[in-house]
Formats: structure tokens, sequence, C-alpha cells
């Protein structure tokens, strides 16, 4: 099994205490994969095991390499794992600075190959902590410790990136601060990532996969974008629902100060100069920001009005509200959006799977 | 009442600083892995190998003179260790004082070195781990250095507790100059024989020493508490 493999294989099972867990399913060995759902899910159970900190039967193998395989009794300690684990609270070495923390793993992963894109100045750089290198960790603030301790553990030369909510224990602002650096991490390191989150908005920005989890079990794994508009998961019935989209920058309206966006399907408009041509970008659209019209609106300030055709629509009982999903493009090739409606709208323009329709999107907001 | 002899009040204190040098140091040695071992160790009986290890803070001293005699004389194992090199008995020697120091002195250095071991939980080991230090890497890297103030408390106290002691000394230690006549029996023995001066001079130190070692380790304490988190 020396091969590398693109995949990363998980399967735990076992009890602890009254909590059940039973989880089998795969992840690319690039990219953000999120581990999502509510609280007491085991999502953090589960990162421990691929860390080799707890321990349930089953097999952990990551790009070939196996770290668990209990079919064969064969279970590497953590130390031995090449991995990096940033922990929900930081958990920086108190005794040491912030350059011996940042160290501290480095100086053990023994030596770096000459092509390093992970070299010291290279982390420090990418996570900004040049200045404070020489201090105690004691006096920083919540935002700087969690970036020092991602640089912790990139630095130990990890072959995979484990993170459990990382930026569960800090406040809004610190976390509006953090999460660019993590996208930087994402563009700029062939690394696989495995993020555990119970805040949608943080996976929508940075997953590029998705596990969802509920009570020990996996409810649905694949690419986000899929996911996300599945009529049968929960998430898009969630009071918040939104779905991203990928597209790049095909045009920037100089007299108006706008940027089209290309995306399948149809082009988007979003206020402001949004970068160059030909830049990648995420955009998300809210359910509730979408209404459907059946003939396309002339005289309307809505500058988002796209052909689509309808997908599924699907309501539980006598609920004020329906969910729709759309797909973008006349012949409804392109991605799909989600939109919630009122069950009289749906009534009143009969609405049904496979209807043409015009998608007005009132808001698009940029988050990657 | 005569002369005031220097080397009569010399002999003893010189015996006891290093009778309780050499007690901490087995101490340190003994007693980090016991602490270790209890504050980690999900054993179920662990606690009554704690409250062994806590058994000399409440027996009368001697009590536990009076089973060290036992132990270290011709007929215990003492005396069958000291048969070894040809001598008759572990008691009433030099040897016999540091091993019964290191057991009187021993809940002093093992629970302030558990909860220093106990505070910082697991995460710190956790964290070493993922950085791929070994367990053995990860105690001296980091349990250590984020336990030094249980280990500096603990040498202080068990330094401390050595040289104050009595009843133990004297029962299995008994009363010889340069070998086993430590300052608390020196300091009993000038009373006995009405040598004031020497037991005011030795006195006299005890309690400013004794006020200096319990105001550094409460100063390090309040040092280390404001360092804090």
């Amino acid at each position: 099994m020396t091969g590398a493999s693109a995949e990363i294989s998980t399967a735990f099972a076992g009890t602890l205490g009254n909590f059940s867990l039973d989880v089998a399913f795969t992840m690319p060995m690039r990219g953000i994969t999120a581990l999502f759902g509510p609280s007491g899910c085991g999502k953090t159970t589960i990162l421990r095991c691929m860390a080799g900190l707890q321990k349930l039967s089953g097999h952990f193998i990551v790009g070939g390499e196996v770290w668990q395989d209990s079919a064969k009794g064969l279970f590497v300690r953590t130390h031995q794992r090449p991995l990096g684990y940033v922990f929900q609270e930081a958990s920086l070495f108190q005794h040491l600075s912030v350059r011996q923390n940042l160290l501290y793993g480095a100086k053990r992963a023994g030596k770096a190959p000459a092509s390093d894109a992970l070299d010291f100045d290279a982390i420090v750089e990418l996570l900004g902590i040049g200045h404070l290198l020489e201090r105690s960790p004691v006096a920083l603030s919540g935002g700087e410790r969690q970036r020092i301790s991602v640089g912790r553990a990139l630095l130990s030369r990890p072959r995979i990136l484990l993170m459990d909510e990382p930026l569960s224990a800090l406040d809004r602002m610190t976390k509006e601060e953090i999460l660019p650096y993590f996208e930087r991490l994402h563009e700029s390191l062939a690394l696989p990532i495995v993020y555990v989150s119970h805040d949608i908005g943080e996976v929508a920005r940075l997953a590029d996969t998705m596990v969802l989890l509920a009570k020990g079990r996996v409810i649905a794994s694949g690419p986000l974008l899929q996911l996300q508009t599945d009529p049968n998961l929960p998430l898009v019935a969630a009071p918040d629902a939104a779905v991203m989209i990928e597209g790049r920058v095909a045009h920037l309206d100089d007299e108006f100060l706008l940027t089209h966006f290309a995306v399948r399907g149809g082009t988007l408009v979003v206020p402001g100069r949004q970068g160059e041509p030909g830049a990648e970008r995420r955009l998300r659209i809210a359910a509730s920001d979408v209404s459907f019209t059946l003939t396309a609106a002339r005289d309307t300030t809505i500058l988002n009005c796209l052909p689509a055709r309808i997908v599924s629509i699907d309501w539980a009982g006598n609920e004020a509200q329906v969910n729709v999903i759309a797909a973008l493009g006349a012949d409804g090739s392109g991605a799909c959006i989600a939109a919630r409606i009122t069950r009289k709208s749906r009534a009143a323009l009969s609405l049904a799977p496979g209807m043409p329709v015009f998608a007005q999107i009132k808001s698009v907001a940029l988050i990657r | 009442m005569g002369e005031l002899d220097v080397t009569q009040l010399w002999s003893p204190i010189r015996l006891t600083i290093e009778l309780a040098f050499i007690t901490t140091a087995l101490l340190l040695v003994v007693g980090t892995p016991i602490a270790w071992w209890l504050a980690r160790s999900k054993a179920r009986w662990k606690e009554a190998v704690a409250t062994i290890v806590a058994m000399p803070l409440v027996l009368p001293p001697t009590v536990l003179g009076f089973y060290l005699l036992l132990l270290l004389g011709p007929n215990g194992p003492g005396g069958w260790i000291a048969g070894l090199y040809g001598a008759r008995t572990l008691a009433f020697t030099f040897g016999g004082l540091v091993i019964g120091s290191v057991i009187y002195s021993m809940p002093f250095v093992v629970q302030p070195i558990r909860n220093a071991f106990e505070a910082f939980g697991d995460r710190p080991l956790e964290v070493a781990a993922t950085l791929r230090a070994s367990p053995w890497d990860a105690f001296w890297s980091v349990a250590v250095p984020l336990a030094r103030p249980g280990f500096l408390t603990g040498a202080i106290l068990g330094f401390a507790h050595t040289i104050g002691e009595f009843g133990v000394i004297l029962m299995i230690g008994g009363n010889i100059p340069g070998q086993t006549k430590v300052l608390s029996v020196a300091i009993y023995d000038f009373v006995e024989t009405q040598h004031w001066t020497e037991a005011h001079i030795l006195a006299g130190g005890m309690v400013v020493f004794s006020f200096a070692v319990i105001l550094a380790t409460m100063m390090l304490g309040r040092r280390y508490g404001q360092q804090g988190r």
C-alpha cells in the first residue's frame, strides 16, 4: 500500500459512555473537508481518532499511508503520525516563546525536503506573525494565539492538517480577522485540511468537501456545492440556507462600478471592483434573497435576473414557506440555487419541477 | 557550662545540611515518577498509594521511627544490606538517616509536584504528541518545565522538613557526633546539659531559617500565581 492514493479513507466505530459513533467516509487528498454537524454529533471525536489521541476500532488511511487498521491490529501512535492538529483553544506552550513554540514540532519533524513550501519564513509571512516571534504567548490576543498554533502545526511538516473548531473560542471580530489567513492557507498549500465546525458560515466560506454528521452517523458526504442544494438534506431547509457558487471575474463595468462574474449557467453582477478579470471567487446567495417571475421583468431594480429551471419544490405540511431548488440557464444546465418563497406564491404561479422561470437575485455576497 | 566550642556547633549544622541536600536530591529522583504516576494514572487503587505516601503527615514520628528501626536493624532488610559491605546494621548510621528522611519527607515533595502535573491537564501533552514528541520527550520538554513551580515548592519543603525532623532521627539515628547528631538532636542535647548559649544560637538560627524558607515559598507561589495562564 505504498502507491500515492488520492484519497483519505476513514472509518471509526465504537461507544463512548452512552454515545455511539459509527462513521465511514472518504475525503480527497486536497482542499478543505469540513466535518459539519451540531454539537455532540461526534465530529471532534472523529478528529481525535484521526490523530490517534483517542482509539476506536476502524481504519484511517491517508493517501496510501495506513495510520490505523484495527483488522490488522495496526495503530500508529500520535507522535509517529505526520499530522498537524489545531485545537479549539490555541494551547500554546506557556513556558516557551512564540518562536520556540513554532519550532517545537519543526525540530522533531526531521530534515526538511529541499523543495519545501512550508519553511519558517514563508509560514510566518503567510500568517502575519513576524512581529510576535520573541514574545511570550501569555500576553497575546486570542486571534494571534490561534494563528501561531496553526503555524506551529504547519511547521511540523504534516501530510494532513486537522483543525478542531479553531475559531469557535474567538469573538466575531477576531474570526473575521483570522478567516482570510485560513483562505490563504487553502490557496497556497497543497495540504489536505480536515476542518471541524458547527458554523455553516465558516464551512461555506472555506470548505470544498463536506461530511454532514448527526448523532454519530454520516448523513451525507461529497462536494459542498452539491450537498448544499440536495433537497433531501437538512441544509436547504435551514433558516439561514444559502448556496455557494464558484464564479470567475468576466468583465469590469467601470462606468457603474460593477463586476460581472461568469458562473455556470449565467452571469451575476456584484457591486464594486471585485478583482481582475479571470480571478476565481466564491459567491453566496441566500435562499431568502431569491424570488421567481414567469417573464423577464424589465421594470425592476434588481440587477440579477437570470433564466433558470425549477428542479424541485418541497415543503412540510402546511407551512407558510416552501424550499425551491432551481438550476440556472434557460435549459437548466447551470449551477443550482436555493430559494425560499411562500406557499401562496408557489400556488399563484403554479410552480412545478421542470418549469422555466426567471430567478431574481436581490443580493450576491462575495465570501472568498 | 564551659567555653563556647565552635566545632560542637558546626558539626551538627554541617551534618544537617548534608542530610537535607542528599535527601532532597533523592526525593526528587524517587518522588517525581511517583507524582507523575499519581497525576496521570487511571488506576483505581492509586489513591491507596497516595495515602501510603501521605502517612508520615499524620503518624507520630516515633511510630515511623519504630518501624524504620526494625527495617534498618540487624534483623531487617537494612541489616541484610549492611551485611553486603560487612556492617551489622543500617540503624544508627548516616545512610539509615537518609533512608528515614526520604520516607518521612516524601509527602512534602510528592504532593506539590503531583498538583503541578495535574494542574495543566492532558492538553499540553496531546499537543506535544501531535508535534511528534514521544512521551519521554514530552515529559522533559513540556511537563517538567510547566510543573517547575511544583518542583521548586517540593524541593524547598522537602529540604526544610528534613532539617526540622527530630522524632524519627532520635529513634533510628541516636546521637553519634559527626554521624547522626543533627541540629534538632544537638539542640535537645544542649538543653539537657544546660548549655543555654549553644542552644540559643542553634534554636535562633532555626527560627530565622524557617522564616526565610516559608517566606521564599510563599513568594514563589505568588510569582507563579500571577504569571498564570
